[in-house]
Parts: C-alpha cells; sequence; structure tokens
C-alpha cells in the first residue's frame, strides 16, 4: 500500500466533509466546532496548573514578611511594612503601608517609586472599584491619594484588589499589636517550597479535572460522528463506482480527519478568545491574567495530536460493524448479546484502585494520584460499557402499552446501541457531577462545621489598641451608622506566683452590661466583684478565686509579675455562659469601680459588635470607624458556618460548568435525533397516511429517548453515588448522599432530554407533511 | 387500415390533386408499400360518391387524372368519428394507431384523446382475459396471459408514444 | 361533471399547486361501494396528489370532496386523520411497514390506533395475515420478508380496520409481475367481499386490468374512461 495511495485517499475524504454542498459544510461545521468546543476545553485545563504556577511564583515574589523571622536593625536598604489588609463586602483587598528607611530600599514588585505619606498605589481592579459609586465607602477608608498603580508583576490576578500605601512612624506601629516588619528585600527564599497540598484538595483537584474531561472526550467522539449515516451512503455509493472496501475505510477516515482538524482550528481560537475573557473573570475569588493561561507546550501537541487520532479512531471503530456494499449498507446481522462481565470489570477495577486509599485524606498520608486519576476514570469508563448493557437488557423486558410505547421500544430493542451512544456523555457527566457534589458536600461539613459563632449576639470584634483610649473608642463605634450594641469585654491574666510559672487565672472587666453576656448573677452594681463558675475550661478558677489570695499580674513583656493583687472579702459567685464567641469563660469577672488603678492599664480590651444588618453596608461602615482609628486594625466579621460561600460558590461553579457541559453534548443528542428522524422521512408520511395522530409519533419520539435517558441516569445516579461514597471515604469523611445534588444533577439531564424532545418536535411535524409520500 | 379514412385526412389540411395524395401517402404512411395510383382513383372515386369529397378543380391539359379534391363537412366529420373509434385490440395494430395519431397531428386533433380511447378499449379487453384467467385452469391462465403481455405491451407502445406527441408533432407537421 | 348517485367518494373541480408546478387541475371524481376504480397516467401527471386529496392526506387548494354525503374538505386535520383511521385503509409502494414492529404488529397497528387492544388487535391481524397467505411471517420483521410478502403485509393492514375505501398507490410497483398479480388479486377479492371500494392508482395495465374501470389522469386533468365512450 503506498503512501500516494493512503494520501489520496484522505484528501478524497477531506475534499467529501468541505465540499459537500451546503448541507456538507453544515455537518463540517456542526462537527469542528463540536470538536473545537472539546479542544478549547482541553487547553484551557491544560493550561490552569501552569497558571495556577505563575501565581504562586508572583505570591511568593512580593511576600514581605513571616511570622517570627529573624529581626534586622534600621539601615538604608530597610522598609517597614505593615499589613492593613481590609475586606470591602465580600472582597478581601490586600494592603500594606510603607516607609523606606533609606534611599536603597526595595520596591515591591511592580511599583515603580515609593508613594509619600497620604498617597497610594492601587490594582487596577481596586482603582476601578474606588472611582464607581459603589466604591464609595471604601474610598473614604483608604483615603490616600492615588498616585500610581499596582503593574502586573505585583498582582497575582487581573481582578486583584491591592494598593500599598505611604506611611510614617511605622516602626512605632511594629511595637503594638500591628502586623509587618522591617525587611531588606521582597521575596521569600524560605516560602520556596510552599505547603505541600493539602491531600484532600489535591483529590478535589484531581477529581474536578477527570469528571469534567470525561464527558468532553465522549463528546469529541459522538461530535465525528455527526452526519455518520448519510456518510454511509456516501460511501456505499463510491463502493459502486469501484472503490474498495479498505479505499472506504481510508475515505471515511480522511473525513473525520478534516472535520478534527477544523476542529482543531477552531478550538485554537477558541481557546484564544476565552483567555481573553478569562482575565476579565473572576472564579472562587481568583483571577488571572491571560499571560498566565499558557498551555505547557506538551500537552498542547499531546491534544493535537490525540484528538485527529481519537477522530479517526473512532470513524474506524464504528465502521467495523458496518459492511458498506455497493448497493448500501449492512449492518452486521444481528450483533451478538452483549455480555456483562467484561463491562462490570472496569468500574470494579476502578474501585480497586481507589480502596486502598480509603482513609487516607486524614493522617496525613498522601493519595497516590494515579491511581486516582485511574480509578476515578476506570469507574466513568464503567458508566459508558455498562450503559449498553444495561438498555439491552431492560428494554429487551419492556411490556406493552400504548402505539407510542410500542413504537419506542420495538425501536429501542432493534438499535439499544445507538440510543446508548447517544445518552453515554450525559450519564457520565452526571455520574461525575454528582460524585463530586458529594464529596464537596462532605467535606464541606468536615471544614465548616467549627464556628461557634453566635451572631444573634454580635457580628464583629475588633481590638481597642493598647493604650488608646477605650472610652472614647467604644463612643466612636457606638456612633457609627448601623450600629446596635457594643459589648466592651477587657481582660488580663494573673498567676499565684510572682516567677514565671504557676497557675493562671482570667480576669475579665467590663460593666454589668456587658458581663452579662458572659455569666448569669442575680443582681449587679458597679464595684461588683464575681467568680464565674461552670466553666470546663479553667481548673483553678475554684483554688486561685478564693477570699484572701494574692495574684500576680506582669507590667511588661518580660514575663516578671511585680503587681499584686489580693481577692477580696465580698466576692460572690456567678454562672458563666458562652460568650458571644461561643467560649464559657471561668476566672474573676471584675467590674470597672472595683478594679485597682495599678491593674487597669494592664488590660486589653476587644469589642463585641452587634450591628443592624438591615442597614446597608452596616459591616462597611464599622471597618471604615476601625480604619480611621487605626488603618492597621483589622476587624473580624463573624460567620455562622465559616467560608460556606466559598464552598458554595465552588458548588455553583461545578453546577454551571456540568450544565455546559450537559448542554453541549445536548446539541450532539438533538444532531443525532433529527438526522434519525429525517432517515425515516417516508416511513413517518405513511403512519400519518393511515391516520396516526401527531401526538402520538412525539410522544413515541419523546419515549424513545426518555428511556435510554432514564436508565443513563439511574445508572449515573448508582455510580456517582458509589463514586462519592468511596471519595468522602478516602477522605474519611462520614458517606452522607447529598441528595439535592443528586436530585438536580439528574433534573437537569431529564430537562435537557425533555428540550431535545422539544426543539426536534418541529423538524418532526414539518417531516410528518404528506409531502414525503411524493415520489415524483 | 383505412386508405380511405387516411386519404380523407390528409385532404383535411388542403385540397390536393390526386397525385399528390398519393406522393403524401407514401412519404408518411407507405414506407414498404406505396400506393398503386389505380387504388388512389377507385378510393376518390368511392369517396366523391359518398359525398365525402369534392372535385375543387380541373387542371387543362395535364392528363386525365388532374383532378383537385376537397375535403367536404361530411367528410371531416367520417375522419372524426373514425379516430374516435377505437381499434379493436389485435396485435400488430401499431400501423392503424400510428396512422390515427399521425393524421390526428396534422389536423391539429388531441391525439392524446386517441391513445386514452384505445388505452380504455385495451383495458376493456385485458379485463374480460384477467376475469378469465382468475377463473380458469392453468392452460387458461397460460394463455390469457400470452395475450395480456401482449396487449400490455401495445399500450406501453401507447404509453410512450403520448409521451412523446410533441417531438411527433414537430416531426409530422415540419 | 355530475356527481352519479350512489357514489361513495366523490371529487370536484380539484386543483393544488406545489410551488411552480400545477399538480392537479380541475380534476374529478367518483367512486361507488364495493368499486375498483384504477387511476392511470403518465408519471407527473398528479395521479398520486389525487389519490392524497381524495383520501384528506392533502388539502387541495380549491373543488370540493365529498365522502358518505361529509364536505372532506372542511374537515380539521384531527377530523381527517380519524376518518383515515377508521374508514381508509392504504397500501403504498414502499416504505410502509415500521421496521422495528414484527409483521403482526405492523398489521395490528391500525387496529391499535383505534384503540383495540394489543391482544385482539393482534388476533384481528392474524386472520387477515392469513386470508393474505403470510400468517407464517408475524414473528419476522419486514426487513426479513421478500418484496412480494412485505405487500401482502401491507395490504392485510390496509384492510384490517374493515374500510369503506383503500387507497392502493403503486402497490405493486416494486414487484415482480408474477408477486404483483398476487397481490393484485389478493387484494381485490378481499375488497369485493368486504364491499369496500379500491382506489388504485398504477401506470400499469396488467394491474389496471383488476379494476372495474379507470379514470385517466392527465396535466392535472381527470378522464372517466366509462361515461365519455
Amino acid at each position: 500500500m503506498s503512501v500516494r495511495q493512503w494520501s489520496r485517499d484522505l484528501g478524497m475524504g477531506a475534499r467529501f466533509a468541505l465540499a459537500g454542498g451546503r448541507e456538507g459544510w453544515t455537518r463540517a461545521l456542526l462537527t469542528a466546532v463540536g470538536v473545537g468546543l472539546g479542544v478549547a476545553l482541553l487547553l484551557l485545563t491544560t493550561a490552569i496548573p501552569g497558571a495556577l504556577a505563575e501565581r504562586d511564583r508572583r505570591e511568593e515574589a512580593r511576600s514581605d514578611h513571616t511570622f517570627g523571622q529573624q529581626e534586622i536593625p534600621k539601615a538604608d536598604n530597610t522598609l517597614i511594612v505593615v499589613d492593613s489588609d481590609t475586606i470591602f463586602r465580600d472582597q478581601d483587598v490586600r494592603g500594606r503601608m510603607l516607609e523606606a528607611e533609606g534611599p536603597k530600599a526595595p520596591l515591591p514588585p511592580g511599583v515603580s517609586a515609593f508613594p509619600a505619606d497620604g498617597e497610594m498605589v492601587v490594582s487596577p481592579a481596586l482603582k476601578e472599584l474606588l472611582a464607581s459609586g459603589d466604591g464609595k465607602l471604601l474610598r473614604e477608608r483608604l483615603d490616600y491619594r492615588i498616585t500610581g498603580t499596582i503593574g502586573e508583576q505585583g498582582l497575582v490576578g487581573s481582578q486583584e484588589l491591592a494598593y500599598f500605601a505611604g506611611g510614617t512612624g511605622l516602626a512605632e506601629r511594629l511595637k503594638g499589636s500591628a502586623s509587618g516588619a522591617r525587611i531588606d528585600s521582597f521575596g521569600n527564599p524560605d516560602l520556596g517550597s510552599s505547603d505541600p497540598w493539602d491531600p484532600v484538595l489535591l483529590l478535589l483537584v484531581l477529581v474536578v479535572f477527570v469528571v469534567l474531561l470525561m464527558p468532553v472526550a465522549v463528546f469529541i467522539a459522538a461530535a465525528v460522528r455527526f452526519g455518520g449515516e448519510r456518510r454511509d451512503r456516501r460511501l456505499a455509493a463510491l463502493r459502486l463506482v469501484g472503490s474498495d472496501s479498505r479505499m472506504t475505510r481510508r475515505i471515511a477516515a480522511g473525513e473525520a480527519l478534516a472535520g478534527s482538524v477544523l476542529g482543531l482550528v477552531l478550538g485554537t481560537v477558541f481557546f484564544l478568545l476565552g483567555r481573553q475573557l478569562a482575565a476579565s473573570v473572576e472564579v472562587f475569588r481568583v483571577s488571572v491574567f491571560p499571560s498566565y493561561l499558557n498551555p505547557s507546550p506538551l500537552l498542547a501537541v499531546l491534544v493535537a495530536l490525540a484528538v485527529p487520532a481519537a477522530a479517526v479512531l473512532v470513524t474506524i471503530l464504528a465502521l467495523r460493524g458496518v459492511v458498506i456494499e455497493p448497493l448500501g449498507v449492512v449492518r452486521t446481522a444481528r450483533p451478538t448479546r452483549r455480555r456483562l462481565w467484561w463491562r462490570l470489570l472496569l468500574p470494579l477495577g476502578g474501585l480497586a484502585l481507589l480502596y486502598p486509599m480509603i482513609g487516607q485524606g486524614d493522617d496525613g498520608g498522601n493519595f497516590n494520584q494515579y491511581l486516582v486519576v485511574g480509578g476515578v476514570m476506570l469507574l466513568l469508563i464503567g458508566v459508558t460499557a455498562l450503559l449498553p448493557w444495561v438498555v439491552e437488557t431492560v428494554v429487551a423486558r419492556l411490556g406493552s402499552g400504548g402505539v407510542a410505547w410500542q413504537l419506542a421500544v420495538r425501536r429501542l430493542q432493534l438499535s439499544s446501541g445507538v440510543a446508548a451512544r447517544m445518552v453515554n456523555g450525559i450519564a457520565v457527566a452526571v455520574a461525575g457531577a454528582i460524585a463530586l457534589q458529594m464529596l464537596f458536600a462532605g467535606v464541606e461539613g468536615n471544614y465548616t462545621r467549627a464556628s461557634q459563632y453566635d451572631i444573634s449576639r454580635a457580628q464583629m470584634s475588633v481590638d481597642v489598641p493598647d493604650g488608646s483610649d477605650t472610652a472614647a473608642t467604644v463612643a466612636k463605634y457606638r456612633d457609627t451608622e448601623g450600629m446596635r450594641k457594643v459589648t466592651v469585654l477587657s481582660d488580663m491574666h494573673l498567676g499565684d506566683r510572682r516567677g514565671e510559672a504557676g497557675s493562671i487565672i482570667q480576669i475579665t472587666v467590663a460593666d454589668c452590661a456587658s458581663l452579662r453576656e458572659v455569666a448569669t448573677f442575680p443582681s449587679c452594681r458597679d464595684g461588683d466583684i464575681f467568680v464565674a463558675k461552670g466553666s470546663e475550661y479553667d481548673s483553678d478558677s475554684e483554688r486561685l478565686a478564693k477570699p484572701g489570695t494574692t495574684l500576680w499580674a506582669a507590667s511588661d513583656d518580660s514575663g516578671d509579675r511585680a503587681v499584686s493583687w489580693t481577692v477580696p472579702r465580698d466576692i460572690r459567685e456567678a454562672e458563666s455562659r458562652e460568650d458571644p464567641t461561643g467560649y464559657m469563660r471561668g476566672g474573676i469577672l471584675i467590674t470597672p469601680g472595683a478594679l485597682p488603678e495599678k491593674l487597669a492599664a494592664l488590660i486589653s480590651t476587644r469589642l463585641f459588635l452587634s450591628v443592624d444588618p438591615s442597614v446597608p453596608d452596616a459591616y462597611d461602615h464599622v471597618r471604615n470607624t476601625a480604619a480611621r482609628l487605626d488603618p492597621t486594625s483589622q476587624p473580624m466579621t463573624w460567620h455562622s458556618i465559616e467560608s460556606n460561600d466559598r464552598y458554595a460558590a465552588i458548588r455553583t461553579g461545578l453546577s454551571v460548568g456540568a450544565a455546559c457541559v450537559l448542554a453541549l453534548i445536548g446539541a450532539s443528542l438533538l444532531v443525532s435525533q433529527l438526522e434519525q428522524l429525517r432517515e425515516r422521512r417516508k416511513l413517518l408520511s405513511s403512519l400519518v397516511a393511515f391516520g396516526t395522530r401527531r401526538r402520538t409519533l412525539g410522544l413515541s419520539v419523546l419515549w424513545q429517548t426518555a428511556i435510554p435517558i432514564g436508565l443513563g441516569l439511574l445508572l449515573a445516579a448508582t455510580v456517582g453515588m458509589a463514586l462519592g461514597a468511596v471519595l468522602l471515604r478516602m477522605t474519611n469523611t462520614s458517606v452522607r448522599v447529598d441528595w439535592p445534588s443528586v436530585l438536580s444533577m439528574t433534573g437537569i439531564g431529564a430537562g435537557i432530554v425533555l428540550v431535545v424532545t422539544l426543539l426536534s418536535l418541529p423538524p418532526l411535524l414539518k417531516l410528518m407533511r404528506p409531502d414525503g409520500l411524493r415520489t415524483e | 387500415m383505412s386508405i380511405g379514412h387516411t386519404l380523407l385526412g390528409l385532404l383535411e389540411s388542403g385540397p390536393r390533386h390526386g397525385y399528390d395524395l398519393k406522393r403524401a401517402f407514401d412519404e408518411k404512411f407507405g414506407h414498404d408499400r406505396p400506393l398503386h395510383y389505380g387504388q388512389v382513383y377507385s378510393t376518390m372515386s368511392r369517396l366523391l360518391k359518398n359525398g365525402l369529397v369534392e372535385v375543387d378543380g380541373i387542371e387543362a391539359g395535364g392528363g386525365p387524372e388532374r383532378k383537385r379534391y376537397a375535403i367536404t363537412e361530411a367528410g371531416v366529420t367520417d375522419v372524426a368519428r373514425w379516430l374516435a373509434t377505437p381499434e379493436k385490440p389485435e396485435p400488430y395494430l401499431q400501423s392503424t394507431l400510428y396512422t390515427k395519431v399521425v393524421l390526428a397531428l396534422l389536423t391539429h386533433r388531441d391525439a392524446g384523446d386517441i391513445l386514452d380511447t384505445q388505452r380504455s378499449e385495451h383495458l376493456r379487453s385485458m379485463r374480460i382475459l384477467t376475469d378469465r384467467k382468475r377463473k380458469g385452469d392453468l392452460a387458461d391462465q397460460l394463455i390469457c396471459d400470452h395475450a395480456l403481455f401482449h396487449l400490455e405491451a401495445d399500450l406501453r407502445w401507447l404509453e410512450l408514444a403520448a409521451a412523446r406527441l410533441d417531438k411527433l408533432r414537430e416531426a409530422v407537421t415540419r | 361533471m355530475t356527481i352519479p348517485a350512489g357514489s361513495l367518494l366523490t371529487a370536484q373541480d380539484l386543483r393544488k399547486v406545489y410551488g411552480p408546478t400545477t399538480a392537479l387541475d380541475g380534476a374529478g371524481f367518483s367512486i361507488h361501494p364495493g368499486e375498483v376504480v384504477a387511476v392511470m397516467g403518465p408519471s407527473g401527471s398528479g395521479k398520486s396528489t389525487l389519490l392524497h386529496c381524495l383520501a384528506g392526506i392533502v388539502m387541495p387548494d380549491s373543488g370540493s370532496i365529498t365522502y358518505n354525503g361529509r364536505e372532506v374538505t372542511a374537515m380539521s386535520d384531527a377530523e381527517r386523520s380519524a376518518l383515515r383511521r377508521s374508514e381508509f385503509g392504504f397500501v403504498f409502494q414502499f416504505g410502509q411497514l415500521v421496521p422495528e414492529l414484527t409483521c403482526v404488529e405492523n398489521v395490528a397497528l391500525p387496529l391499535r390506533l383505534n384503540g383495540s387492544s394489543r391482544k385482539e388487535a393482534e388476533r384481528t391481524a392474524l386472520a387477515w395475515m392469513e386470508r393474505l397467505e403470510v400468517d407464517d411471517l408475524r414473528k419476522k420483521r419486514p426487513g426479513e420478508v421478500s418484496g412480494g410478502q412485505g405487500q401482502r403485509v401491507a395490504v392485510a393492514r390496509s384492510l384490517v380496520t374493515n374500510p369503506r375505501v383503500v387507497f392502493a398507490d403503486e402497490p405493486t410497483g416494486a414487484l415482480d409481475s408474477f408477486n404483483g398479480e398476487r397481490v393484485m388479486e389478493l387484494l381485490t377479492d378481499a375488497a369485493r367481499s368486504a364491499n369496500t371500494a379500491v382506489v388504485l392508482v398504477t401506470h400499469e395495465a396488467r394491474v389496471a386490468a383488476y379494476s372495474d374501470r379507470e379514470i385517466v389522469v392527465r396535466d392535472g386533468k381527470s378522464r372517466d374512461m366509462e361515461r365519455v365512450v
């Protein structure tokens, strides 16, 4: 077989694919768009690891300080950096205050000159936000003059909100509660090897990749088969004029090749468009620059080779059961009954691969990536292998019913393979999505049930800076818009010995109203002292809170307890209760009137703020007040379920992604559905001629899709839940079926069938017109 | 085949001399058997006697047979009746049918009608044969089938002729 | 054309235009109960369109069609479908049997469309298949039987509802002469014994010879030979 012969046949196939008149073009375009969407998705996915790595690299390059790092002396190449991060609505804003201590102080990446006191440089996204009406409150908080923008080098994403503000006297702040450091360079080599991925997170990422890419692969396989029946007939015509069966196969391969190459081109275009689009969106608070999204060359080449190869392979495989005769296409008579055992091997093999990793999520163990990917893939491929058997077996047993039902069931019995193939993509996508949703739901429970904050009592807390006027600070917060109540709790710890070691007792200082937030007592006047009972946390309170006991307090950081205080005689008992943070405190409760002067200077004060949620931006008004008092303060906002939003966003994203994949598959379903209908034009017309109701025919089309889809979804739900359960066991999470997501995913799948049927109804009605009977 | 009707039909397009009539007949219908002059003469005499033609004029000096004939009203009616009457279905009647069709075209009559009428007549015979076949034994069936196939061949030829009427009209009226 | 007394189905002055082509241009038709009428004419003459109009499958642009005293052109699509289901039967040249259904299921289909139970419908269907000598094919699918057998199954299906009129469009078009004649014999015998009228579109004289009379369609106009001659 000469190369010339090969290339001639392939070329002829390519010509058939592209020059088949309007209809030929539509078909080629359909295939190309299908393959193109798949390719774009593949390229985008291959680019994501690189993009994340690039983000990490930039994050590392701009990192300024870590806890417990060595202090360095002031020099002409040092810089003081103080964190001034803030939150606006639900968006994080990265903030730093800078003060250069000499001419050689290091500039942060992306910044060309230090902002002077009262000035700042901002990221483009922040600049835009501040300029907009929405950003008015934030503008009040970041009350600096904008003198420049931070370049791409200094940002980890196009949508990141960040600023560098100039300041003076920052070294003083470092001694206070502010977080920051004196540094002589940006980028911390110690951070080079960042923390290893959380194994559960790694598992999530791997599964997401496999689950999203598997249906894409199935879809590409379906896309290259668009117009298959017509192609077979064309090939039959070629056989008639003398091409042998090998030649026709090569010509068919050429057609598939042309479609997939066109698809590669379109896919590249889609990818480039998507890349630009990616710059303007933020997913899960992660945004990227287009330049990050570069598929690794190796993977890109792999995609470019694998897609056409797969297209040709699928075509050749599809032609395997088909004998193309000069006078038409003969499908090899009654295919042998499908066997179950090897089909079962695939999902069982998948489970076997995953089994050894059960329970490894907790004890710091690692998941073997290959086993995870292999296991998940085998399970999902198992769906595509099992489905034809399930459809065949079930359909063969379906009994009597109305005419529509009979027509549909008989058709399915005759060609269950075709039906199963159409549904495969949807089944795989749904199975994967259900498993993922279960995993997310389970893991979410793990990570988020920790919060014990009682947000009905307070929603925010903020520390009063040491040494500032507490009363004035409290007054400022009380005056803040939307403030309902400020609870002021100060505390300190006293020891039973003057030395460093010994037992510790907590002392809480607050007025009677605020004390009621931490304990219950029959009466309270200023000057009262209580011992809190009922706390499970400190066992020493009983012993140390006895009247006459002398307790010692430290006057500075040295740990030397030089100030003493004696527990007075009139101490009363109070019943401890959970404070707004969910903490049952023990120790001694003192009203301000009973607090000796010498101790008053040693307490640190925290405010618990309850705001009126009906006041818009109440939280941001509080943050503004805090920033006015101290730009480096970071008020904490409480959530009843911590980071719930984020998981919800991920799950929404997953649902949307799955829905898009399903819609894509639905499109291919529609195409093959219409193709089949056109094949039966004459039959449909004659059925209408002898009086078949249109409703009957429409219903039979619906059944014909709904039965395999129903079975597919059932199988998908089963496999998906099994996979979900295994994944949850792997992360050592209790197995809980997330019914809403099971129902919503299968619901979306079912909805797609309905839409496909509805969309194929108008052409069906058109085909049922008697024109189909005309032979002239 | 009726020579009288044929000659009458030829006269319908305009008066002709006897000699012209023979020439026209030979050219259009007498491919292998040209008409004897005597045949023309005796036929015309009979038609003249029956009032279907009349003498339009005699050319002087040319000889005894230089009479010019024209068709009468009665002659036209006679031709019409002949054309409308189907031939008895029997094998080898193409030449008659052909003559009829050509004449109809020459005289601007609807040749399709002739075909329809003839088909109807053929079908009548075929129905009888079909009926006999259904009731008869194997021998009957074979005999009837033989006749049916011949009749069908005639009809097929008729259909073909009908499909080509336009071309034929062009050819014969050229 | 005047309507002959006792006609079951008549049509007058039918006109139908498909785009640039005029399929029917003033065609008429009439048939008595139990009569077999052949519709003949060259291809493209409009004979199939005439049949489609008569059967209420296609609505003519103008003209009237009367079945049993009812004006067919005034009926809704659903009414005409119901009429076709219960009163008419159909045989086409090919491509009419549902390939997925077995032969007996195919024959039973019109009864099922009329609401009969499956069991009852298939029993009646089998009786008709016996009559058309194809009862041994009941479990086979249309793809597994010969053209002549398939056509007999189709004839059985057209008669299974005891229709008043069977419309047959080139029913023997795809068959050889032996099978074609056998199908015609069975169709006309069955129709005559049930007093069913048959509208038979054909271009073959030997098929038309099974009719009682014929009408000819040419250029969209019909000609009733019985009444002209």
